[in-house]
């Protein structure tokens, strides 16, 4: 096995109160100091990948039935997210779970619940280095903070933990355009300054296709498309899907469209 | 005038030891949603494990309550490790039920070792602690009283406001999926937070032990009380647990000194039933944060 893997996920099923099953074998590699993406609609199964990764699907009653999650070449299904966390894996709820009672300083600190004891000054500076805007109100209730400071603040908390993979759900919903791009640049600047590996979950695949090396298309609990992010962009499906321009110019017919997923499952 | 003063000073130092014990309550509710309905008996335990130790044992007092204050932190981990842990992800209901019987399996423990007598601490604190101010008395338990709950209140302040353990604790309590997320060891948080209210029941018990002799009836009786003050400061705010405190020991020794002592046990239900009529979240609830 090449050395340069971060994370091998090798034909996983997730199934729910024993009953509901909502991975049917999803594979996916993450290389060392790469973005990938996981694109896909609602409902196709993007955040269940991201919590088999980081074991928080224990707490929801979700188990790893089959397959394997690896880690650095060691097996990490169904591990408890204490274990996960501790390994370097990080994952930054959809959202923006803040802790809305603790102040922006506050919740950076439980960024270090994974190396409690240890100083934290330093990753304090590198969070207020990457987010200025948290600097200003670290003071203040997070509850108080808007959406976008709160964004950045889930985001740094997560850094706070020095990640090895970092899995970011959805960090663009609900926000601005505008504020959509910083948050990405930053993203992008993360990953080439501190070299974190990182795993976007996204809806707006127009920005996370621009900072991915690698991408996957997730559809009904599936894969159904991978490779590098250019070709995903310039891939005319992905484009009619996901990037809103049909590849023709033209509005495709609903015949076509189911026979994009067709195509897809009978690769 | 005097009388009043009196009244006021021991109703305040009483009201410090009830805001001490419900902090504890105060706690395992945040961190875990569950209402300990065995609190009375954690603090008739504290109270009966001095007893032990000083009266029986004939250690030194200040041993003693050392190894009090240990003893019962670590029985409040083994009490979570044991009876709470496998209970985690199980209805909330079921885990205040176990509480239930964690309660009658105390006393019953305790009746059955220590009995219904009211047993009585050795006199140990120093005479030059009672407090003479104008022309009032205050007996030096409490004064004793006061500078337990104040000292400890204060610190369990700093624990929570600055240490790092603290602000776990305030997360798993504020988003309990987002600690996780974080690694936050969330049973861990649990466990702290049982043995942290066993070891401030265990103070309060040990201080009301003194003033009304240590009795598993009684202490388990002012156990009940934490109800009325929590729920006057609000289930889940520390500063009002204190404020709930004091002003259910206010009540208590007004009642007592100026209406009758019969009434000093049942007023303060009276006032929480009011009190609910009109603010059904209690006087100091936490301010709802919502985003709209």
């Amino acid at each position: 096995m090449e050395n340069n893997i971060r994370l091998l996920i090798n034909n996983i099923s997730v199934v729910y109160s024993d009953v509901i099953q909502v991975l049917k074998g999803v594979s996916l590699t993450i290389k060392k100091g790469q973005i990938v993406s996981l694109l896909g609609s609602n409902g196709a199964g993007k955040t269940t990948t991201l919590k088999a990764i980081s074991g928080l699907l224990k707490s929801e009653n979700g188990k790893v039935t089959e397959g394997s999650i690896e880690y650095d070449g060691e097996p990490v299904q169904n591990s408890s997210p204490e274990e996960i966390t501790r390994k370097g894996i990080i994952q930054v709820l959809e959202g923006r779970q803040e802790f809305k009672y603790l102040t922006v300083e506050e919740n950076l600190r439980v960024g270090t619940a994974t190396r409690w004891g240890k100083p934290f000054k330093k990753d304090l500076e590198m969070v207020y280095h990457y987010f200025p805007a948290l600097l200003a109100r670290k003071k203040n209730l997070a509850g108080y903070c808007s959406g976008g400071e709160l964004q950045m603040l889930v985001m740094g908390r997560g850094l706070m933990a020095q990640p090895r993979l970092l899995l970011l759900d959805e960090p663009s919903l609900g926000l601005a355009p505008l504020l959509v791009k910083e948050i990405f640049q930053i993203i992008r600047r993360v990953n080439q300054e501190l070299g974190t590996t990182l795993m976007l979950v996204e809806q707006n695949a127009n920005m996370a296709l621009q900072i991915a090396h690698y991408g996957y298309v997730m559809e009904n609990g599936k894969i159904v498309m991978e490779s590098d992010a250019e070709d995903l962009r310039e891939n005319p499906d992905v484009k009619e899907f996901y990037l809103g321009t049909a590849a023709s110019g033209a509005l495709k017919s609903y015949k076509d469209v189911k026979s994009y997923k067709r195509r897809k499952r009978w690769l | 005038m005097e009388f009043f003063l009196q009244l006021l000073v021991n109703g305040i130092s009483l009201g410090f030891l009830y805001a001490l014990s419900a902090l504890g309550f105060v706690m395992i509710f945040k961190s875990s949603s569950v209402l300990n309905f065995a609190h009375g008996e954690l603090l008739a335990i504290g109270a009966f494990l001095f007893l032990v130790l000083s009266a029986w044992a004939k250690l030194p007092i200040v041993l003693a309550f050392a190894l009090t204050l240990v003893g019962s932190f670590a029985l409040g981990f083994i009490v979570e490790r044991l009876f709470l842990r496998p209970l985690i992800g199980e209805a909330l209901i079921e885990v205040i039920m176990l509480t239930v019987g964690l309660a009658a399996m105390f006393k019953g423990l305790l009746l059955f070792v220590f009995g219904g007598d009211i047993h009585d601490y050795p006199e140990f604190l120093p005479e030059g602690l009672s407090l003479q101010l104008g022309t009032i008395q205050v007996p030096s338990v409490y004064v004793a009283a006061l500078i337990i709950g104040i000292v400890f209140l204060i610190l369990f302040g700093f624990f929570f406001k600055y240490s790092s353990q603290g602000i776990y604790m305030r997360s798993v309590a504020d988003n309990q999926p987002a600690a996780l997320s974080l690694g936050v060891h969330v049973r861990r948080v649990f466990a702290l937070s049982w043995a942290i209210a066993a070891l401030v029941c265990a103070m309060s018990g040990i201080v009301l032990g003194i003033i009304n002799g240590v009795n598993v009836h009684n202490l388990s009786g002012i156990g009940l009380k934490v109800f009325p003050v929590v729920i006057l400061g609000g289930l889940d705010s520390i500063g009002g647990a204190i404020l709930g405190g004091i002003i259910i020991g206010l009540l208590e020794t007004f009642t007592g000194g100026y209406i009758s002592t019969s009434l000093r046990e049942i007023i303060p239900y009276i006032v929480l039933v009011f009190i609910l009529m009109v603010r059904p979240y209690g006087l100091f609830g936490l301010v709802e944060i919502e985003r709209v």
